[in-house]
């Protein structure tokens, strides 16, 4: 299988779904001439052109809401936000219109947008772009939240998400982008809301999504060489609609959990996690549930620093440990 | 030709807006007589419907939180909604009865609406601000000052995309011309020469605020900075709407290009049922309006002198809104509440359309 880029994944994924379907429409803030600040929607203009690949101005409540509007009628608009840091200036586009429009209106319009982009810490660019808003966005009845870790991943579920009906909220990460992956050469979707285990094991259970995947999977091998710990790793890949049953069932089997996250403690994905492994798993539990996320601050500029912010193979391995003490 | 108004107008104690040119507007002098007639029964249909909400509201305790009533501004929204084609759009803010009921919208489901009743044209779910019906090309109805016109601008880069000869236009009171996403949206709309006339319905107040208290300049000459084309009316005489918004939606249409206009108008009511109505403007000032420059009164004089209307179709028309009001009330009274069940309905595409769904896991959370 060819091993590509994250970045390409993605690439591919908007390439293939403009190809099938005519209404799907890339728009963004230089998504087109410039190539994409991070290089994700490198060559799709001069491949699909203008009229498909539209350069925005800096204008995200402006474009975001255009793009709603445009959807309304059936446009199939995938915009890009350079940071999903940004949405903050677009924040009543986003959960008062896309949200709300098809309840407000009985069940009679949808809006079948995509906003897509990076959304996390550890590039040294301080509190303003730096958020991780998944818990803020899936906390809004009528959106779908993906969050995915592998650039396998990410192609499947922007492809299913692009064909998605309701507003679909894509969190991709800068970190990310470089990490390659193996990519079928034939096409393939993955369903929104389906966990992946990511690695089994019996004894500890880490629920986890986007790039504290990667940090839970190598502070698994260590545990496994190091300490005879055997860790599960199930990565959601949604955090709205929610795979539960997944993490229940590992749970099940390892009585353990750990919630890994690249998320602010409080009111976390995390938090809802681990109300409800409580509320569903509670006399398979042998212990109780235990979590780790960002150090509770706004993001710090420090770069070393910053890196022991935000959940890392350290970090985890020694949640781990006391998880399972 | 129309001639000044008549002794019968004075008899109304009406008309300080003089018949004028824009009768003879084409678009306006070609109408025959049952579009005149029926663009006059809007207006009365529109104001008799508010009058038994705000009863039914103040008097019976049947309808909730804010209504914002539109009497005082009909000539706006029967004035551009009577120029709608088969793809253009209409988008508005929360003051949206007049709109809904301009572009064709059954009474009924709108009374039922404010009742909170499952018959309701949002099944109950959005209330007095959130009207929509998109088979009528009206896509609301939307509660946050300005959050509407990105929307908008985004039907008229969906008319474009689909190469279709329409245009949307996105209503505004006065104070949202203050907000960010205006402006946003008036960049993109001339940036990319989008079909969208934005129309800023002037009544002179935002909330208890008046344009002097809120605004810097002149309202849509602020256009200027966008490159946009930009006009003022009057929205007292809807035969001046419907003159003015032609000129712009014709432009839209064939050039695509977009504009701002902006339309003096006037609200007798508060801002919402809530306002006193006593703080900010004078009873007299209201008084003057109801008198000189009604724009039920001003049209009934203009049709009256143009020998379209007599006394008897007056009070028939009028007998007839009464009524529809009043039935449409009766059918609200009357239909039953959503249920506790109806509550995650209509929250996502794929929930409402089960055998269609592709994604799993659970959508909703308790």
């Amino acid at each position: 299988m060819p091993v590509i880029e994250y970045r390409e994944a993605i690439r591919d994924a908007l390439a293939e779904e403009l190809t099938r379907d005519a209404n799907v429409v890339v728009f963004g803030e230089e998504v087109g001439q410039f190539q994409g600040a991070y290089k994700v929607t490198k060559g799709l203009l001069e491949k699909f052109g203008p009229k498909r690949i539209v350069d925005t101005p800096i204008s995200e409540a402006g474009f975001i809401g255009m793009g709603i509007g445009a959807s309304m009628l059936g446009v199939r608009p995938v915009m890009e936000l350079m940071f999903w840091s940004f949405y903050s200036v677009a924040f009543d586009q986003i959960l008062n219109n896309a949200a709300n429009v098809r309840y407000m209106s009985g069940g009679q319009i949808n809006c079948p947008i995509v906003i897509r982009g990076p959304a996390n810490g550890g590039t040294n660019v301080g509190a303003t772009h730096s958020h991780t808003p998944e818990n803020v966005l899936a906390n809004h009845p009528g959106v779908k939240v993906v969050v995915p870790a592998t650039a396998y991943d990410a192609k499947g579920l922007l492809k299913s998400a692009i064909r998605d009906n309701d507003p679909v909220f894509f969190l991709e990460n800068t970190m990310l982008y470089g990490e390659k992956g193996e990519i079928p050469t034939e096409e393939y979707l993955i369903p929104l809301g389906k966990a992946d285990v990511k690695r089994e094991g019996t004894d500890l259970t880490i629920v986890t999504y986007g790039r504290c995947v990667l940090h839970s999977l190598a502070a698994a091998a260590l545990l496994e060489k190091e300490h005879d710990v055997s860790v599960e790793v199930v990565d959601l890949r949604c955090i709205r609609p929610l795979d539960i049953d997944t993490v229940l069932a590992s749970v099940a089997k390892t009585h353990r959990v750990l919630i890994v996250e690249e998320q602010k403690p409080f009111a976390s994905v995390g938090s809802q996690l681990a109300y409800m492994i409580q509320r569903e798993a509670f006399d398979e539990l042998d212990g109780p549930i235990h979590r780790l996320a960002t150090i509770d601050a706004p993001a710090i500029y420090s770069p070393p620093v910053e890196a022991e912010q935000l959940p890392n193979p350290q970090r985890v391995l020694k949640a781990a440990l006391a998880a399972v003490a | 030709m129309s001639k000044k108004p008549t002794a019968i107008a004075e008899k109304n104690s009406a008309p300080a807006v003089p018949a004028n040119d824009a009768a003879h507007a084409p678009i306006n002098a070609g109408l025959p007589r049952e579009e005149k007639i029926e663009l006059y029964r809007k207006m009365v249909r529109i104001r008799r419907f508010e009058e038994r909400s705000l009863q039914a509201y103040q008097k019976g305790g049947k309808i909730g939180g804010f209504l914002h009533l539109y009497i005082g501004q009909e000539a706006v929204a029967v004035g551009c909604c009577s120029l709608m084609g088969k793809h253009d759009h209409v988008i508005t803010a929360y003051r949206d009865h007049g709109h809904a009921i301009a572009v064709g919208m059954d009474t009924k489901p709108l009374m039922a609406e404010l009742y909170g009743k499952a018959t309701g044209c949002s099944k109950g779910k959005g209330g007095s601000m959130h009207y929509f019906d998109p088979t009528k090309n009206f896509w609301g109805g939307h509660g946050i000052v300005g959050g509407q016109i990105p929307l908008g601008v985004g039907l008229a880069y969906g008319v474009k995309y689909q190469g279709h000869k329409g245009a949307a236009m996105a209503f505004m009171g006065d104070g949202t011309v203050n907000q960010g996403a205006v402006h946003e949206a008036y960049n993109l709309a001339s940036l990319w020469q989008l079909p969208v006339i934005f129309v800023i319905e002037n009544n002179g107040y935002s909330m208890g605020t008046s344009q002097e208290r809120s605004s810097a300049g002149a309202l849509a000459k602020r256009a200027e900075g966008y490159d946009m084309a930009w006009g003022v009316c009057d929205g007292h005489d809807v035969y001046q709407v419907r003159a003015t918004m032609d000129k712009f939606l014709r432009l839209a249409r064939e050039e695509s290009k977009p504009a701002v206009i902006e339309i003096r108008t006037y609200r007798y009511r508060g801002h919402s049922v809530a306002d006193p109505d006593n703080t900010y403007r004078s009873k007299q000032e209201i008084e003057e309006y109801r008198r000189s420059k009604d724009p039920i009164q001003v049209f009934q004089n203009q049709l009256l002198t143009e020998r379209v209307l007599d006394e008897a179709l007056i009070e028939k028309i009028d007998a007839e809104a009464r009524a529809e009001a009043d039935a449409a009330a009766d059918f609200s009274e009357a239909s039953p509440f959503p249920t506790p069940d109806d509550i995650q309905k209509d929250v996502y595409w794929e929930t409402d359309n089960p055998t269609e769904r592709k994604s799993q896991g659970r959508l909703f959370f308790d």
